[in-house]
């Protein structure tokens, strides 16, 4: 078992997804039970399927010094870091700490690979990109992370985590080790993805996409519902001059299935193992966990295994719900919106449920809510699956638990 | 901002420079490199699956093999941390043409490997490992930044650490955008405490990238052979390694660098 770490305040943060920009828009929509769903008109011949999509991206093009960075993923990392004043925050921090001394550490699953697809849908006469296409740097994964350093002025460690689904969980195990280790005094994480067609028409090759609006731990769910999604978090050490009551980062596992590439362990081995990695990390019990922010794609599979882990690892008194019936699956950016989600949780004493649901499958304990709740929330859990077994479970807890 | 680990297993691996046997005289310029060797097929796989795995996951999983065995480390118990600049470029090049002409005929397994942990995902799943792994990228500083990680993983976990890095050739109109070329990877197996089978020490320090001394010329037809791939970033290490001592500098960033000192364990 790892030995606990010290925690990290979580100094802002923010989500910007189809459920809202910014955190009182995603608060209100998850209060209302307003989803962010909408019938599919992406693309020139749409699947018969519901996305999770984010208004008026094409209307909003990058500042003109960003114009070599300029893709529908960087104009949703632009309007994420404008949400909830993080930019000011992040500009802040490296006031104060100095440009090489704040981390940037981001996750995304395809990053600005539409614009590659673009670019295919309009090569020249050789078989080449089109002219405006030609920046090596939208082709490529790290463009995202490459973008918002820009957008920041960092210039300390910045990297790009891409393991599909746990992307922008994984980012907060990254940076904690990095400022652990006195590579950086403070971090910027999270992760952006957008709609593309490799998602769509990939998903729909394995026949995960759902033809309604998903919904998870139903028995008659019928898929996944994808989603477009920027959000970021500022971490900074405890003794970090306090900015409000800061919620804490408590713990973090990762592990590997070792099974699939696209289907989880059928016990959920993996899922349990980082679980019990971040509740190591953060000296806790499961009991100690008010809410968890559930994967919850609506996949079959993922729904049957994550419901088994969750009534084995938690007591009756834990509240457990997915959030995707409100965003849609937004892949390597679903760990930061749903850490987001844990956050709020804590911060307003409330507990999201399970939109879109009808009733629960039978593999569901009584932690699995389908109405929201209001209770305090004092820690919280989120978990993050991905393509090639790839697991993350982060650990939140409110002022004064650390 | 400085720590130690200690170098429990070497593996590199490019068509002319192929297996760290191979590269090591080559890279101290004891002999040229070779006529190019065919693509490894990585034992790990499936005998049906070891012929059409994609490049990436050929590359990073031979290496990734040859650097445990190195360490005589089992690859279950390793944490790993994968690092590849552009992915698969093959299948990128697929799945972007497909989805131009016939989005409906997408293949879901190439769908499911163009995920940029695929060569991780098939790491631990051939070798049963559910330790953490990872898959990085950052453009012109992947071998660094994928360095910085597997070292600090080293430091804040006190764990022997697998870390591979691998890049392929682009292909089709990825040609237009993307200047890598060739097969190479390069896997290092990492640990926090000398053991039985620790062949050097690596001492690191992140320095501004002006204070890092110039770098050494390659020996003749080693860039050649390999420079236009972007792991090539990581030769002044391999070379220093081969050499048993000596340092080298991998640039983080365009403002940071990461200067390494090898010293053999005698």
């Amino acid at each position: 078992m790892p030995a606990p770490i010290p925690p990290l305040r979580i100094t802002a943060h923010t989500a910007t997804s189809a459920a809202g920009r910014g955190r009182a828009a995603l608060l209100d929509a998850l209060c209302a039970r307003r989803t962010g769903l909408s019938r599919n008109d992406f693309g020139a011949a749409p699947l018969d399927c519901f996305i999770g999509r984010v208004a008026g991206l094409e209307d909003a093009p990058l500042p003109a010094e960003f114009a070599n960075w300029e893709c529908r993923n960087n104009r949703l990392a632009w309007l994420g870091l404008q949400a909830d004043g993080f930019i000011d925050a992040a500009r802040a921090a490296r006031a104060h700490y100095g440009a090489d001394r704040v981390a940037l550490v981001l996750g995304t699953s395809t990053s600005s690979i539409g614009a590659s697809e673009e670019a295919y849908r309009t090569l020249d006469a050789d078989g080449n990109y089109p002219e405006h296409l030609r920046r090596p740097i939208v082709h490529q994964p790290h463009s995202l992370g490459d973008f918002v350093a820009a957008a920041l002025g960092l210039d300390g460690p910045s990297v790009t985590v891409a393991t599909a689904c746990s992307s922008s969980a994984k980012v907060f195990a990254q940076a904690e080790r990095l400022i652990r280790n006195g590579l950086a005094d403070a971090a910027v994480v999270g992760g952006v993805d957008t709609l593309c067609d490799s998602v769509l028409y990939g998903f729909n090759s394995l026949g995960l996409v759902s033809p309604e609006p998903c919904r998870p731990f139903d028995p008659e769910r019928r898929g996944i519902s994808i989603g477009e999604a920027a959000g970021f978090a500022l971490l900074e050490q405890r003794g970090a001059p306090a900015r409000g009551d800061a919620p804490w980062l408590l713990g973090y596992g990762e592990s590997s299935d070792a099974h699939h590439m696209s289907s989880p362990h059928p016990e959920g081995l993996g899922a349990r193992r980082a679980l019990e990695d971040a509740l190591a990390r953060a000296n806790l019990a499961g009991d100690a966990i008010d809410y968890v922010n559930l994967h919850g794609t609506a996949s079959q599979k993922n729904d049957e295994v994550e419901a088994l882990v969750v009534s084995t690892m938690f007591p009756t008194t834990t509240r457990a719900s997915s959030t995707k019936g409100w965003t849609g699956h937004t892949l390597g950016a679903a760990g930061i919106v749903e850490a987001v989600v844990s956050l709020l949780a804590i911060e307003h004493g409330f507990m999201p449920g399970t939109l879109n649901a009808r009733t629960l499958d039978a593999a569901c304990g009584p932690q699995i809510l389908l109405d929201n709740e209001q209770r305090e929330v004092r820690r919280a859990a989120s978990n993050s699956f991905g393509f090639g077994g790839n697991n993350c479970v982060l650990l939140f807890g409110a002022p004064g638990t650390a | 901002m400085s720590g130690s680990a200690y170098v429990d297993g070497i593996a590199l691996w490019s068509p002319r420079l192929a297996g760290w046997q191979a590269a090591a005289p080559i890279l101290r310029g004891e002999a040229p490199p070779h006529e190019p060797q065919p693509r490894p097929a990585p034992a790990l796989l499936a005998p049906t699956e070891r012929r059409r795995a994609p490049d990436t996951v050929a590359i990073a999983l031979e290496v990734a093999s040859a650097a445990c065995a190195a360490a005589d480390a089992d690859p279950k118990s390793l944490p790993s941390v994968f690092a590849c600049t552009h992915g698969d470029l093959a299948i990128t090049d697929y799945m972007c043409r497909t989805l131009a002409g016939n989005p409906a005929e997408i293949s879901p397994t190439k769908f499911h490997n163009s995920v940029h942990n695929a060569a991780v995902g098939y790491w631990t799943i051939g070798t049963g490992c559910m330790e953490p792994s990872t898959a990085l990228s950052a453009f012109d500083y992947t071998f660094g930044q994928g360095l910085l990680e597997a070292l600090s993983q080293v430091g804040a976990d006190d764990k022997r650490v697998l870390f591979s890095a691998y890049d392929i050739e682009a292909v089709g109109a990825m040609r237009s955008v993307t200047t890598s070329r060739g097969l190479l990877g390069g896997a290092l197996v990492l640990a926090p405490a000398r053991g039985a089978r620790s062949t050097a020490q690596l001492s690191w320090q992140v320095v501004r990238s002006g204070d890092t001394p110039a770098a050494e010329p390659m020996p003749a037809g080693v860039d050649e052979a390999v420079a236009d791939n972007p792991i090539a970033a990581s030769l002044p290490l391999f070379r220093a390694l081969a050499r048993g001592a000596g340092r080298a500098s991998v640039a983080l960033s365009p403002a940071q660098s990461l200067l390494l000192e090898v010293s053999a364990c005698r």
